[in-house]
This record gives C-alpha cells, sequence and structure tokens, in this order.
C-alpha cells in the first residue's frame, strides 16, 4: 500500500518530506497510468505545484500548514473549483470555470492539501458505474475491464490507483460508498449536514453529502475534520463543529450492539450476491469476537428505499438542473428564440440519464401525481427513518453489504436502468434518513475483487460509525 | 374654497358588479438581498448588485435574510393576519430573468394568511394571505414591439434577482373601481408607515395585478376572473378594471364567455391585450425547498414585533377623526401625509376640527415648516370667530410655514382686519342694482350665480371679505 494521507502530512509537517517531492511522486503515478484509469477529468499539475511549494515555504518559515499538510487530494468534478474548469462530466458546462471555491475547497486548503486534479464522475453524479461520463468511462484499477462504480468511480479509482492519498466524493444514494467498495477503499457519507454542500453542484439537494475516500478510516477520519463543522453559507449545515472522529479509533467495540440487517444480507432484497453476503458473516463475527453484541436484525421499510429515492432524487434533480439553460453560463446552442435555445442547449449538452432522470422528476412533481409519487416516497422516507430509530435503540450501529455484488464489467448494466439501480440498494436508505454510513473495504469476493462492508449509524453518530469501521478495518488480517 | 369635487365613479351598465381581487408584490427595503449579501439598492448600475447566489451559479446555496422575515411578519401583522410556521418552496418555470429557473416562494405554508384591511371609507377588504419570495431579474426585450415573443434580443439585469418581495393577495372583495384604488393607496400607506418598503409603483418596488371579474347584480357566484398584469400606477389600475370589466360584460352580452387568461394593460392605448392563457399555462411543479430550513417563529419574536409597531393609517385616521369631529375617510389625506400629528396637537391646543383639516389638505401639501401646533391654534381661532377670513388665513398660515411666528402679529402686519358687514351690504347692494337679471336668477334658486357675486366681491374688497359671511348676508338678501 501507498504511504498514508497522515504519513506524508506528518512527514511534511517535519520539514522531513518536501510536498513538492509529494506531488511530483504521485503526479509520476498519473502518468503511468491515468491512461488506462480515466480517472480525471483534468490533472491541476501546475496548480498543485505551485501549492506544494507554497506549502514547503510555510514551512521553512516555521509555520504550520495544517493537519493535510502536502497531501495530495483528488476532487470530485463536481465541486467549484475558482477559475479552475468545474464540469459535473456534462457536455452542457465543458467550458465552465467557477467564479469562486466550494466550502470545501477552502477547507482543505486551510488545512494544507494539495488539490492534483479534477475527477470523472457519471454526469451530474447520476449513476452506478461512471460510465455515463460525457468524457468517457473510468476504470476500476484493480481490473480495468470493470467498471469502478459510481458515480464518483474517478475519486475512488483515483486513490486505488495511488494518484492520491485521499479523494472527495459526493454521496446522494451511495454515490461515495459503492465506488469505495468496488475499488477496495474507505468510503464516507458523513451525517447530512455535516459537510457544506456549498460549492457542490446540486444532483438531489436533499440527500446530497460530501465524503472522504482513503485508504484507511484514519486518513479518512482526518480529511472528515479537515472538511466538516459548521458553514454559514449553506442552511442546512448543522451548527456545531466538526465531530472528533479521530478521537474515537482506536476505542474498540467492546460492549457495542451490532445488528446486520437481514433485508440486506440476503433476507429480503434479491440479487445479494452469496461472496458479498459471506464478507459481511466474516464483519460481523469479527464484531463479536472484539467484543460486540451481534444479531440479525430486521429494518423493514429500507426495500422501499430504492424506490422512493428514485422520484425523490431526480424530482429535485429535476429542479436543480433547470439553470442550465445557455443563458448565462455554459453551453449555448443557438435558436429562433428562448425557448427554442434553451431546448436546443440542453438536448445538446445533457446524456440519456440525465434526460431520463429530468423526465421523471418532472412527472414525479407534475400537479395530479405529486401526491402519488412525491409525496408517497416522502411518506416513505418518514417510514424509513422511523424504522431505524425502532433499530437504534436496540443497536449503535448497523451493518450489511455496500454493494450488491463486486465490480461488474464495463458495458454490463448500460442498456438497462433498473439493473443499474438496484447497485445503491443497500446505500439509499442511508441517504433518505440522513443518517453516516461508511463502507471498509474487506477481502474479495470469488473474482478476487474488493468486497466493501457498509457500518450504519444513527443521526450524527459519526464518531461511533468510525470507531466501528476502525476496529473492523484491526480485524483484517 | 374647497376643491374636493366628487369623484365620479365608473359605471357599469345597469345590472352588473364588479369582482376583484388584487395581487400585489412589494419589494421589502431591506438593506440586502432575500438570500445573500448583495446591495438590495434601485437604479444602480446594471448586474453590479450580484454574486454567485443570486446568479443561480451552480453550487450556490441559499442564507435566509433574517430581517426580511421580521419584515414580513411586520407586514403580515400591520395587515390583522396570522403569523405562521412556513415553508419555503421552489416555483419552477423557465424565463431568462430567473437565475435558477425557479423562484424561490412559499406554496402551501405562507408566513401570514387570513387578515384584512379597512379603507378609508370603512370598507373592509379581506387578505387571503402574504408570503415571502425572491424578486425575479428585469429584462428589456429589445427590437419588435418590446415583448419578448418578437424582441430581436434581450437584456438581463440581476441586480433585482433575490430582492425580498412580500405577495400580498387579497380576498375577491373589491366591489368598485375606486375601492380598488384605495386598497393600493391604503396598502402603499401601511407599507410606507411600517417602513418595510418604499413601494413606489413607478419604480416597481410594488407592483399591482389585478383579478377581474363581473357578474349580474344580486348574485353571489365567481365567473371566470383575468389577471390583468403590468399596470403602473394607482390610475392605470382604475382603467385598467374598468377596461376589463366592460369587456366581459360585452363578451356576455354577445354570448359569449370570457376566457380565463393572463392579460397585459396597454396603457398607452388603454386597453388590455391578451397573455398567455391559464389553460395551458405551465404547471410549477411546487415542492418544499430543500435548500432551507422551514421557518418557526417563536411566540416571543411574533409578540416583539407586534409591540414595536407603529400606529396604523386606519388607527391614525379613527383618532383624527375622533379629534376633529369629522368622518374617518374626510382626514384619509392628512393621515396619508403625515400631519395627523400637528393635527391633533392643534385640535387639542383648542382648534376648530374642520378649519385645522381643511387648511392641511388644501395649503399644506408641500409641508408645514416652521408652523406650530399652538400657532395653528390660534390661527384657527382668529379665522373661526371671524377676525380673518378664509383667504386672509392662508396668506399667514403661508408665512407660520416660513418663518413661524405670532399669527396676530402677522395678520396685523399685513393689514387685515375683518371689514364690517356694513362695507359689504354697500358693495353688494351697488352689485344687485348693476346685474338685476343675475340677482333674479340667484333669488329664484340657481345657485351657479352665486360665484359671480362672491367673485365681485372679492374683486372689491382684494380678497379681505370673509366668503362665509359674503354668502350669509347674500342668503339674507335672498329670504328678506
Amino acid at each position: 500500500m501507498a504511504t498514508t494521507a497522515l504519513e506524508v502530512a506528518s512527514a511534511v509537517r517535519a520539514g522531513e518530506r518536501s510536498a513538492r517531492a509529494v506531488v511530483e511522486e504521485h503526479l509520476a503515478v498519473i502518468g503511468e497510468r491515468e491512461a488506462e484509469v480515466h480517472a480525471f477529468n483534468l490533472v491541476m499539475a501546475d496548480e498543485a505545484r505551485e501549492r506544494a511549494d507554497a506549502v514547503d515555504a510555510a514551512v521553512a518559515a516555521g509555520s504550520d500548514p495544517g493537519p493535510l499538510a502536502g497531501v495530495p487530494v483528488a476532487l470530485k468534478d463536481n465541486m467549484c473549483t475558482r477559475g479552475v474548469p468545474t464540469t459535473c462530466s456534462s457536455r452542457i458546462l465543458a467550458q465552465w470555470r467557477p467564479p469562486y471555491d466550494a466550502t470545501t475547497v477552502e477547507r482543505l486548503t486551510a488545512a494544507g492539501a494539495v488539490i492534483i486534479g479534477k475527477t470523472n464522475l457519471d454526469e451530474f453524479a447520476m449513476g452506478s458505474s461512471t460510465e455515463n461520463s460525457a468524457f468517457g468511462p473510468t476504470k476500476n484499477p484493480h481490473d480495468t475491464s470493470r467498471v469502478p462504480g459510481g458515480s464518483s468511480g474517478g475519486s475512488a479509482a483515483a486513490v486505488a490507483a495511488g494518484f492520491a492519498p485521499l479523494a472527495l466524493g459526493s454521496d446522494t444514494g451511495g454515490s461515495v460508498r459503492q465506488p469505495a467498495a468496488l475499488c477496495g477503499v474507505v468510503g464516507v457519507k458523513p451525517t447530512y449536514g455535516a459537510v457544506s454542500r456549498y460549492g457542490l453542484l446540486a444532483f438531489a439537494s436533499s440527500l446530497d453529502q460530501i465524503g472522504p475516500f482513503a485508504h484507511t478510516v484514519a486518513d479518512a477520519a482526518t480529511l472528515y475534520e479537515a472538511i466538516a463543522g459548521h458553514d454559514p453559507r449553506d442552511s442546512t449545515s448543522i451548527p456545531e463543529p466538526a465531530a472528533p472522529v479521530s478521537s474515537w479509533l482506536d476505542d474498540g467495540v467492546d460492549g457495542m450492539r451490532v445488528g446486520v440487517i437481514s433485508e440486506l444480507s440476503g433476507g429480503g432484497i434479491e440479487g445479494i450476491a452469496s461472496d458479498v453476503q459471506a464478507r459481511v458473516r466474516v464483519a460481523a463475527d469479527a464484531l463479536a469476537a472484539a467484543g460486540a453484541t451481534v444479531e440479525e436484525t430486521s429494518v423493514p421499510s429500507v426495500i422501499y428505499g430504492l424506490t422512493a429515492y428514485y422520484l425523490i432524487a431526480p424530482a429535485e434533480a429535476s429542479s436543480n438542473l433547470a439553470r442550465y439553460d445557455g443563458v448565462r453560463y455554459g453551453l449555448r446552442v443557438d435558436g429562433p428564440n428562448t425557448e427554442a435555445m434553451n431546448v436546443a442547449t440542453r438536448t445538446a449538452g445533457f446524456g440519456d440519464e440525465v434526460k431520463r432522470r429530468i423526465m421523471l422528476g418532472t412527472y414525479a412533481l407534475s400537479a395530479g401525481y405529486y401526491d402519488a409519487y412525491y409525496g408517497k416516497a416522502q411518506r416513505v422516507r418518514t417510514l424509513i427513518i422511523d424504522d431505524f430509530a425502532a433499530a437504534y435503540e436496540k443497536y449503535d450501529v448497523l451493518l450489511s453489504p455496500t454493494s450488491p455484488t463486486t465490480a461488474f464489467e464495463l458495458g454490463a448494466k448500460v442498456a438497462d436502468p433498473m439493473t443499474m439501480y438496484v447497485n445503491d440498494v443497500c446505500t439509499i436508505p442511508s441517504n433518505l434518513a440522513g443518517h453516516p454510513a461508511i463502507s471498509v473495504p474487506y477481502g474479495v469476493g470469488d473474482d478476487g475483487l474488493p468486497v466493501g462492508v457498509q457500518v450504519l449509524a444513527p443521526l450524527m453518530g459519526d464518531v461511533t460509525m468510525f470507531r466501528v469501521a476502525a476496529a473492523l478495518e484491526r480485524s483484517l488480517p | 374654497m374647497t376643491d374636493t369635487a366628487p369623484v365620479v365613479e365608473p359605471t357599469l351598465p345597469d345590472g352588473w358588479e364588479l369582482v376583484v381581487g388584487l395581487e400585489v408584490h412589494c419589494e421589502l427595503s431591506t438593506a440586502t438581498k432575500l438570500f445573500c449579501g448583495c446591495r438590495n439598492r434601485f437604479g444602480d448600475d446594471p448586474n453590479t448588485n450580484v454574486c454567485p447566489v443570486c446568479l443561480g451559479l451552480p453550487g450556490s446555496l441559499p442564507v435566509l435574510n433574517g430581517s426580511a422575515v421580521d419584515y414580513a411578519m411586520r407586514l403580515g401583522l400591520a395587515l390583522n393576519c396570522t403569523v405562521n410556521p412556513a415553508v419555503f418552496a421552489r416555483k419552477n418555470y423557465f424565463y431568462p430573468d430567473m437565475p435558477k429557473d425557479y423562484q424561490v416562494t412559499q406554496y402551501d405554508l405562507p408566513t401570514s394568511t387570513d387578515g384584512h384591511l379597512e379603507l378609508p371609507d370603512g370598507t373592509v377588504v379581506g387578505i387571503e394571505r402574504a408570503h415571502i419570495e425572491e424578486d425575479t431579474g428585469k429584462s428589456t426585450h429589445v427590437g419588435g414591439s418590446g415583448r419578448i415573443h418578437d424582441a430581436t434580443h434581450s437584456l438581463v439585469d440581476y441586480n433585482r434577482a433575490g430582492i425580498p418581495l412580500v405577495e400580498i393577495v387579497s380576498r375577491p372583495d373589491i366591489r368598485t373601481v375606486e375601492s380598488a384604488r384605495a386598497y393600493a393607496s391604503e396598502l402603499r400607506a401601511i407599507l410606507t408607515s411600517i417602513d418595510v418598503s418604499d413601494a413606489k409603483m413607478e419604480e416597481g418596488s410594488m407592483r399591482v395585478d389585478a383579478n377581474v371579474s363581473v357578474r349580474p347584480i344580486g348574485s353571489d357566484e365567481l365567473r371566470t376572473r383575468c389577471e390583468v398584469k403590468n399596470i403602473n400606477s394607482i390610475r392605470s389600475l382604475g382603467r385598467a378594471i374598468e377596461y376589463e370589466a366592460n369587456r366581459h360584460i360585452d363578451l356576455y352580452d354577445s354570448g359569449q364567455t370570457p376566457r380565463q387568461e393572463t392579460r397585459h394593460w396597454d396603457e398607452a392605448n388603454g386597453r388590455s391585450t391578451s397573455g398567455r392563457s391559464k389553460e395551458d399555462s405551465e404547471d410549477y411543479r411546487y415542492f418544499p425547498e430543500p435548500d432551507l430550513v422551514p421557518l418557526d417563529p417563536t411566540g416571543a419574536q411574533v409578540d416583539a414585533i407586534a409591540e414595536a409597531m407603529p400606529p396604523l393609517p386606519s388607527a391614525r385616521r379613527h383618532a383624527l377623526a375622533d379629534a376633529a369631529g369629522l368622518e374617518a375617510g374626510s382626514v384619509a389625506l392628512v393621515v396619508e401625509r403625515g400631519q395627523d400629528e400637528l393635527a391633533l396637537a392643534a385640535i387639542s391646543a383648542g382648534a376648530d376640527g374642520g378649519i385645522v383639516i381643511k387648511h392641511l389638505e388644501n395649503n399644506l401639501a408641500d409641508g408645514t415648516g416652521e408652523l406650530t401646533a399652538e400657532s395653528f391654534a390660534a390661527l384657527a381661532a382668529m379665522e373661526a370667530d371671524g377676525r380673518l377670513s378664509a383667504t386672509q388665513a392662508k396668506t399667514v398660515l403661508t408665512d407660520l410655514v416660513a418663518s413661524g411666528g405670532d399669527p396676530t402679529s402677522i395678520a396685523a402686519a399685513h393689514g387685515f382686519e375683518a371689514m364690517d358687514t356694513g362695507e359689504l351690504d354697500a358693495i353688494l347692494d351697488r352689485l344687485i342694482a348693476d346685474n338685476p337679471d343675475e340677482w333674479g336668477r340667484f333669488v329664484d334658486g340657481d345657485r351657479k350665480v352665486q360665484g359671480f357675486f362672491v367673485g365681485q366681491i372679492m374683486k372689491a374688497t382684494k380678497g379681505q371679505a370673509d366668503g362665509k359671511v359674503v354668502n350669509m348676508l347674500m342668503q339674507q338678501r335672498a329670504a328678506g
């Protein structure tokens, strides 16, 4: 395994390694494998070198650049970077350079991190394989005939391939956790509101949450602490400082109560592969061996999560993506009048999956259908929250697979959106509830490809979630 | 002489009644916009008060301006509304001057509901709701008629985008054109007196749309209405409603029914033209705005706003009317001009209410300058007991406004003293002798010639005569 972010930061802060050298090493790895993996929409080599030099200068001047000093971070290309193209892997934004930085970008910089590039994603984060990118798919570094998962596939692949020790993605229905699982890295979806969404190009506002990718739980925790905490520019941001998740990583699970969600582990939803189920059982046993009480438990309404999600997320997306109309920024395809220009721009600018979801969402919000679709989906959401609340009366955390299968072949599910959507069945309930969840790489499946185990925690339970994830990580050989 | 000629009420053809509800958008005069820190100011260079949030740039998020909410609650309370927990919603439609292609507004859970507004004549108009929303940018369509459909291109100024608005929706309680105008005036008076909006129709900080329908008198049905937009003054409001009502009546008379639609008032040509039809109108796909949290003001917050509320125009009218011994409607102008405090003080210093109101309405439109309640009361007393004629009083008043002082010495300095009636009798004798035909008509009850005699006497006395005394003398002669 490559050096961890914590090791890099510690060496840079101590003046033992230069940030510039760290950047060069990672740029060299990118040079070797990026053509094959295609993790990035843009490698920011010049900016990264400049930034690394500034970090080195700070160290030389005796000041501390921060907990991520000199650590290269790959940024999902749906977070605003001032003056640097931010595309959402969409033709409609191919030329757009934001005039401002996302809060997460500001906080990365404040922590001493070096943004090394903007990573590929399914267009507007809509997808589970990164094949919906207008700029071509990203490949899984473990097997380049396979997908890296999605939508943050570029960020997951960047960490897995050693292009950067850390990456940020966004998770609306599993878009951090599922690619983390498929690429064999740690992926976190914090409590909704823990990390500011200011500067994140919205897919589904009530579900979107930015989260870290890393090789280790401790690295992910450090990145989490750097980006989390109240941001007055996001009204849904929790008015609290970042939870001190790193402090508890070594405290173990002795005496904790762990529930394995039966509906997601072979006892409800079909399609959870047996090798994946087997790894979840191994993980459960490991936690039991570490002193936790582990039981199977039912969270009945999670089986409706997928359906509710595919109404709520497209509904919000249909509104969030309305602004890409050719009037102010991004692509414009001219037409004889404003409406024709809007239509021509959006027809040319959006890919099929984005169009499909805009249409689904527009329909779900339409007069006469709102109650039956959007309204009902919101009631399901409440039901899921209630079921989770009942489960968390008995358990500190819940356990499930992250993804139903290991990484699948490129192209295998492109033709059938429904098969693709099922990839998110285990991850979606946490988004609907606003709860935190983490995917920890936990061995491999029958095909030798990584399997992720998901630890779910209640609202604001990020500390406990990290603590259990760290224990799982320690239980690996 | 008063010039309160009765307003001629434009009448509908016999048997028809007007049914009007008004939707008024007013821009709140907060320092900054509704969801960002950009300056809220009219008249700045285009696109200078903008930022990622009010331009709706990808990734930007709204943060609610607490002052705007306070202003909106103050307005709700001033309109006798219930102030409720509220939820913002997105109203989705495409328009180039709307940066996000949705408008953040309140839909099923607005801040204020179920209020009413009392017009100066005592008519009460129900308020259905008053909700907070963001303004759009301002489009200027270049080429063609100046409207979007045949323009060659459009210019958009986003300075206005995101300015806080409250939309006040009345119930369809308005029955006359005059009431519609009075409603708009009264609302403007409330907005300015509670200091939440400039309420300038000419600058667009108050915009009035009229929902107009008609029905046979005696019916309580609500017939198809049309929403008339682009009304730029209170005068236009009256014209637009009258035009629209008559258009509906003409349609019914010829066996047709109006189509429910939005219509565009064309002030220059005095008519409305068809806009988009409500039948094929867009479905706005409202849903709760996920980027904002619900508004849940505490009882203490609402109470604090209610306690800090300045006296409202209707209460001020009633207070002044009671003190002056007049109808509330007849002191409306004085209250609207904010001169009620002076009037009340003068009356409590002993002035005759009628004289005080008369001078404020007719002679003090440009302000009261150095005039104090005491000197105003002293002047009114001189006028009331005949020491000064109305014309002389006006002259003294002008001096009091300009430089203050004592009305008795100002009157003396002008050489004003009321003429004795003997002198007036002599002038009147001469006039009657010189104009026997006119006098005969006056005696026969033709009041139109009264003005002729009064005018001649004023001319002969260089305005020193008291009109009231002259009238009295003429009545006595005619009766005797």
